[in-house]
């Protein structure tokens, strides 16, 4: 698609469009874009964080998704209790590969599925009794658990439970920390908004927790990895080149993350910021009440890795910039053998992206490092901040779509037809079954980590795996074949 | 009335940030900016106006303000 121009894009996209009622294309125009370098804001060009329309299919999740999945749920040493009927939680459990240390149901928690299963009963007369009885529970069950988090589902908020006192309450008769989390799901468009009120009740009830005290001896070379969910083992490949270039890592966010790491983490000189979607606001809250600045990093391929390397050494003395030097070099002679063994395979190649968070812009050096091509991306519940950091990183005339529907994302890879789609698992049959090689990048297809320069050889041999398999020219679709191939397949069952 | 957080970007600029709205914009115009006092109307690289009434002494940033939409 190198050659493909603005005009021929922008064609594509009124195509696809073309069979959508009036109302409904005039909407999903504004979410379709095509990359222009020229544009500085995005917003003059895309719309982004609006109600998905009714009919189309949506990839999006929920307020709660977005506080228990993502936010809260991975701080290991704490119990998420999934207030409300048991579907939510059970539903959603472990299914983010949030990899930690420990021991599951002694001393951390992150796999376990803990619900209030709430029955007819406490709709009706109300459920602050029997979540009072719950954190009681789970204080003799689980002594070793340092705090509980209450994440509502939708009825809580629909029958105005008061969470709040409960929580207090219970706070002050065990001497933990209690957080009532206001996620219901139908607040907001996405989970986007989930990761709001979460970040917000980390700084309501959660992080203040150790100012004042000054018992912490605390180094010139601290800081924090925020919004690194630990997929796979992400935070873990990029702690150890943060240490490795000389700084220490005082807590992590909140992949592997624990209750006493969020208490500490005011007290770190400069916070690093992975997925800037999810975790920007508490950042922007310690930047003001605490004087911590933050900054972006990106630790996808080794392009990027370095530059974030550096980066983040700018903020500190020679010795960390040394550090970090010392650091790329190190693993040059690795990476190079990567990019030498993989490139020549996976050479102009098409990618096309659809994931949330950070990914549709920060894999994007990954791919390039391994002469690949992305030629379309887009966010499930991006805001604008987010498209105008990801204009600069695509290339010119390429697709960008927000919040793309079913029919939309499949139409556009029937017209685009690239070598390769990365996106989730809603997603992947659908592709694997047309013959696109797909690969599941919400986590990793059950893969990782991709983030440092170890992930990013796992990155390398996974793409590499999935593209230059055999199998998917013997692929046919079902919706393709005849009905005697089907009845032909469907007798030799 | 929005709250908005005001942050200085690395290069020296400064960010108007309403978090209510995810906005996030440089502010290209500050009515009064000098020693004893900041604010007045504060325009945005997009075009858009809010008011302050001028802050005494100047606010240290990052720091969040109340703005009124100008008219």
């Amino acid at each position: 698609m190198a050659a493909i121009s603005k005009e021929e894009t922008e064609a594509l996209i009124q195509e696809v469009l073309e069979v959508y009622p009036e109302k409904l294309k005039k909407d999903r125009t504004k979410h379709l874009t095509v990359n222009d370098h020229e544009v500085e804001q995005s917003k003059k060009c895309i719309t982004s964080n609006r109600k998905s329309q009714p009919g189309v299919m949506t990839v999006r999740g929920c307020a709660y998704a977005g506080s228990k999945g993502v936010v809260w749920g991975p701080i290991k040493d704490m119990v998420h209790v999934s207030h409300g009927p048991v579907g939510c939680g059970q539903y959603s459990r472990a299914g983010r590969r949030n990899y930690y240390i420990g021991t599951t149901g002694v001393n951390t928690f992150v796999t376990m599925n803990f619900t209030s299963d709430f029955q007819e009963k406490d709709i009706v007369f109300g459920g602050d009794k029997k979540l009072d009885k719950i954190i009681t529970e789970i204080d003799q069950l689980f002594p070793l658990s340092k705090g509980v988090t209450i994440q509502s589902e939708c009825p809580i908020g629909l029958i105005g439970d008061d969470i709040e006192a409960v929580a207090k309450k219970k706070s002050k008769e065990l001497d933990k920390t209690v957080v009532p989390v206001r996620c219901e799901g139908f607040r907001g468009v996405s989970q986007s908004l989930g990761h709001h009120i979460a970040n917000d009740s980390i700084r309501d009830w959660a992080l203040g927790a150790r100012d004042g005290d000054d018992s912490f001896e605390s180094t010139p070379y601290d800081v924090s990895i925020i919004g690194d969910y630990n997929i796979g083992g992400d935070a873990w490949s990029s702690r150890t080149l943060l240490e490795e270039m000389g700084l220490r890592v005082v807590s992590q966010w909140s992949g592997d993350g624990s209750l006493a790491e969020i208490e500490l983490t005011p007290k770190v000189k400069l916070n690093l910021l992975h997925c800037y979607r999810s975790m920007n606001y508490i950042s922007r809250h310690m930047e003001e009440k605490y004087g911590v600045p933050w900054l972006e990093y990106n630790f996808f391929g080794p392009t990027k890795i370095a530059e974030s390397l550096r980066k983040i050494a700018s903020h500190f003395d020679d010795k960390i910039k040394e550090g970090a030097e010392r650091v790329i070099e190190r693993y040059k002679g690795e990476y190079e053998a990567v990019i030498e063994k993989y490139r020549p395979r996976l050479e102009g190649k098409k990618v096309m992206l659809y994931v949330g968070g950070l990914r549709p812009r920060h894999i994007i050096g990954a791919y390039e490092d391994l002469g690949m091509e992305v030629v379309g991306t887009g966010y499930e519940f991006a805001h604008n901040d987010d498209y105008d950091r990801t204009i600069k990183e695509m290339g010119n005339a390429t697709l960008i779509y927000d919040d793309v529907t079913g029919f939309e994302f499949e139409e556009f890879a029937k017209k685009v037809k690239p070598d390769l789609i990365g996106s989730g698992i809603k997603e992947k049959y659908i592709f694997q079954k047309m013959g696109i090689p797909f690969r599941q990048m919400h986590s990793w297809d059950y893969s990782g980590p991709y983030h440092g320069y170890d992930g990013f050889a796992i990155f390398a041999r996974d793409m590499d795996m999935t593209l230059n398999n055999p199998c998917w020219n013997m692929l046919k679709a079902p919706w393709s074949q005849s009905s005697e191939e089907a009845d032909a397949v469907a007798a030799s069952a | 009335m929005p709250n908005v957080m005001i942050r200085r970007k690395p290069d020296g600029g400064l960010l108007f940030y309403i978090a209510k709205k995810d906005q996030e914009d440089v502010i290209s115009k500050v009515e009064v900016d000098n020693e004893e006092q900041w604010g007045g109307e504060v325009e945005l690289t997009d075009g858009s106006r809010y008011y302050i009434d001028p802050v005494s002494p100047p606010p240290r940033f990052p720091t969040t303000l109340r703005f009124k939409r100008a008219v």
